[in-house]
């Protein structure tokens, strides 16, 4: 780790596998705050004219976001907090000159850019998402401010259409149930294997819901599996031969599988409901790779209980990290930590991307994967 | 019909062992604490056997059976039957392919996701409440690794079809290389496992492929190389496996077979980097019930002396 002239705590490396994404009490944050107001009362002079001039990007996010998103340095852009260290309102407040100077900031699911977030930055021009998914960005008032926004794009579609079927499957053939049942045996020699079957997954009808990049990355999977896919999605797309429903519920009617694929706004909120698991039937199964608010949790938790449905295969829910204790004694369930573009890949690819249209923005040409 | 004595050696579904009590005498060999007994009381009359991928019948139970005309297996493998002492003696043997092939090769990708997804250690996670303490570590992308499969038979193809959905390259091996297949081959395992990311068993037992998966293949595949079996436990040795796996010279494992069933090294339970399964790859209501109709028609058709339907001697 070394210091650099403003003070801020550059970090050299940090080993990415062992990388938690949850907040924790900024822990260095006392520690920046002295040499920071040290420096403000020594009005650097070593800091160089050359960075002064150059457009300022703060990382808004918690301490270890920065450890997977640092941009390498650039001619083009300053990064303000490279170690993601103050938090935004901690660095207005101590520099509240600053926050004008403040042209783009990356950004994570986990803080929420919202009208407030934004009208703290007067020259805001850019976000930078990390995520594919930009619901937790306030659209409205970019589109107002003339802020652009760009996402992860396509980046991770693979690796969310690998987590549903790797979901799908588990589900269908009991997979993480039986591995539980194997850890658990008493080996005797008179131990025997006595599970219960599963039930063939090759040849099912799949309802997909939302036929975006990662629906279509579902879709391709398992045609290979010879599953019947048809699908449900604000607009029919007219340049796919799969059979298209214009509800949920009539989707889940005339299918065995529903896969939500889909973003979470206002229209999409508990799309499944109770109606829409009942419709699936008794030997249906769900999966979920969107948000976890696009299923109604407490009717899904009750009919997988009372046997209402065949399974479902979870990676996000409505309150995470918190899941209903429920859940945690079926096994007609497998329950997945928010982890389907938590690859080693994918973080590689992210930081590239980020970088890419860092780079784009401040020398003026056209973004990578915008979003508005 | 009823006459007919069918000797049953393994465990079947109920829909199997209820049509088969209907249609004969149906014999279970777990009522006889002792075979000899068995043998004493019937081996005079029994005309038939239905085994499983775990029992069959061989050279000695064969000799014993004087009266025996067909052993039907209840799996597609049949290394547990002596096919040579049953061509000596006449006796037809049946098996259940084509029925279980997606079965097993959805299992085989299922295991590969698992394995490398982290999946069931991520459902552990969860369900211990480890999740609101951080997310659980970074994983392992499957779409674009490098699958070779051992074996191109039914069941190899289906998975390769499967594999090639996730954009990955394709290599294998096998006895003959197949002309008309566009995947690439290697002469041998060694290699195969040399340039392989997912290494996959899909080939029958014999005295050729026994221990096919040994210290040099593990060797070759790495500590970034993952092992799939979906063949029998006896394609690989199991002491070579657990302690390339100790010692981290293999990335993983994902087991759906061992080389004695039941029993599972233990040493295993304690890794996060196997996937671990009680031999289900055929293990689905739809399936097990098509493999007991075959069952079922490959005797009817013997004992009305029509032609079987699945024969393999």
């Amino acid at each position: 780790m070394q210091c650099d002239d403003t003070g801020y705590i550059i970090f050299i490396s940090f080993p990415v596998k062992t990388l938690t994404l949850t907040t924790q009490p900024n822990k260095g944050l006392s520690m920046a705050n002295e040499k920071n107001n040290n420096n403000n009362n020594n009005n650097n002079v070593e800091q160089s004219t050359k960075s002064n001039n150059l457009p300022k990007v703060f990382i808004h996010g918690p301490p270890q976001f920065s450890i997977v998103l640092q941009p390498n340095p650039s001619q083009n852009f300053h990064i303000l907090n490279p170690s993601s260290l103050p938090s935004l309102h901690e660095f207005i407040s101590l520099n509240p000159h600053q926050a004008s100077s403040i042209s783009a900031i990356l950004c994570t699911t986990l803080y929420p850019v919202n009208a407030d977030v934004i009208r703290l930055l007067p020259s805001l021009r850019l976000i930078c998402a990390s995520s594919a998914g930009t619901n937790h960005i306030d659209l409205s008032e970019c589109r107002r401010r003339g802020i652009k926004v760009t996402s992860a794009g396509n980046l991770f579609s693979e690796e969310v259409a690998d987590m549903a079927v790797a979901l799908l499957i588990d589900v269908s053939r009991k997979i993480s149930t039986a591995d539980r049942f194997l850890r658990r045996q008493v080996q005797n020699q008179f131990a025997t294997w006595d599970f219960p079957l599963g039930s063939k997954l090759t040849g099912k009808k799949i309802g997909i819901v939302g036929m975006g990049r990662i629906g279509l990355e579902v879709a391709k999977r398992l045609e290979a599996f010879n599953c019947m896919i048809s699908y449900n999605s604000r607009n029919k797309k007219p340049l796919l031969s799969y059979p298209f429903y214009s509800s949920v519920l009539e989707l889940a009617t005339n299918t065995n599988v529903l896969i939500l694929c889909c973003d979470l706004n206002d229209q999409t909120k508990y799309i499944v409901n109770k109606e829409v698991i009942l419709a699936l039937g008794k030997g249906g199964i769900i999966v979920n790779v969107g948000r976890g608010a696009l299923i109604d949790e407490k009717e899904l938790l009750k009919c997988l209980i009372e046997g209402e449905i065949g399974g479902a295969g979870l990676d996000v829910f409505e309150n995470e990290p918190n899941v209903p204790k429920e859940f945690f004694s079926l096994d007609n369930v497998v329950l997945s930590p928010h982890a389907a573009i938590l690859t080693s890949d994918t973080f590689m690819s992210i930081c590239q991307l980020v970088e890419q249209n860092l780079e784009a923005f401040f020398s003026n040409k056209p973004l990578i994967t915008p979003v508005i | 019909m009823g006459s007919i004595s069918v000797l049953l050696v393994a465990k079947v579904i109920p829909y199997l062992e209820q049509e088969l009590n209907k249609r004969y005498n149906l014999l279970r060999i777990w009522d006889y604490p002792q075979k000899s007994q068995l043998l004493t009381q019937h081996s005079a009359s029994i005309r038939a056997v239905v085994g499983n991928a775990s029992a069959g019948a061989d050279a000695e139970f064969i000799d014993a059976l004087p009266k025996l005309e067909i052993v039907s297996s209840y799996s597609v493998g049949v290394d547990m039957i002596d096919l040579n002492k049953c061509k000596e003696k006449g006796i037809r043997v049946t098996n259940t392919p084509d029925v279980l092939t997606d079965d097993v090769a959805d299992l085989a990708i299922g295991l590969i996701l698992a394995l490398l997804r982290r999946i069931c250690e991520s459902d552990r996670y969860v369900r211990n409440g480890n999740w609101k303490s951080g997310d659980y570590k970074l994983t392992t992308k499957f779409s674009g690794k490098t699958v070779g499969i051992i074996g191109l038979g039914r069941i190899g193809t289906a998975i390769a079809k499967r594999a090639e959905g996730f954009n990955c390259p394709i290599s294998y091996f096998s006895r003959t290389q197949k002309q008309e297949s566009k995947y690439k081959y290697y002469p041998s395992v060694v290699e195969l496992a040399s340039n392989s990311d997912i290494l996959v068993v899909a080939c029958p037992l014999t005295e050729e492929t026994h221990h096919i998966i040994n210290r040099e293949v593990i060797n070759a595949l790495g500590p970034k190389g993952y092992l799939i079996n979906i063949g029998r436990g006896k394609h690989v040795d199991e002491p070579e496996l657990v302690s390339a796996l100790l010692e981290g010279r293999l990335g993983g494992a994902g087991l759906d077979v061992f080389e004695n069933e039941p029993h599972v090294p233990e040493e295993l339970f304690g890794l996060e980097n196997v996937v671990l399964l009680p031999h289900v790859g055929s293990g689905t209501v739809e399936t097990r019930t098509a493999m007991a109709d075959l069952v079922l028609g490959n005797l009817e058709a013997h004992f009305l002396g029509k032609p079987l339907l699945t024969p393999l001697v």
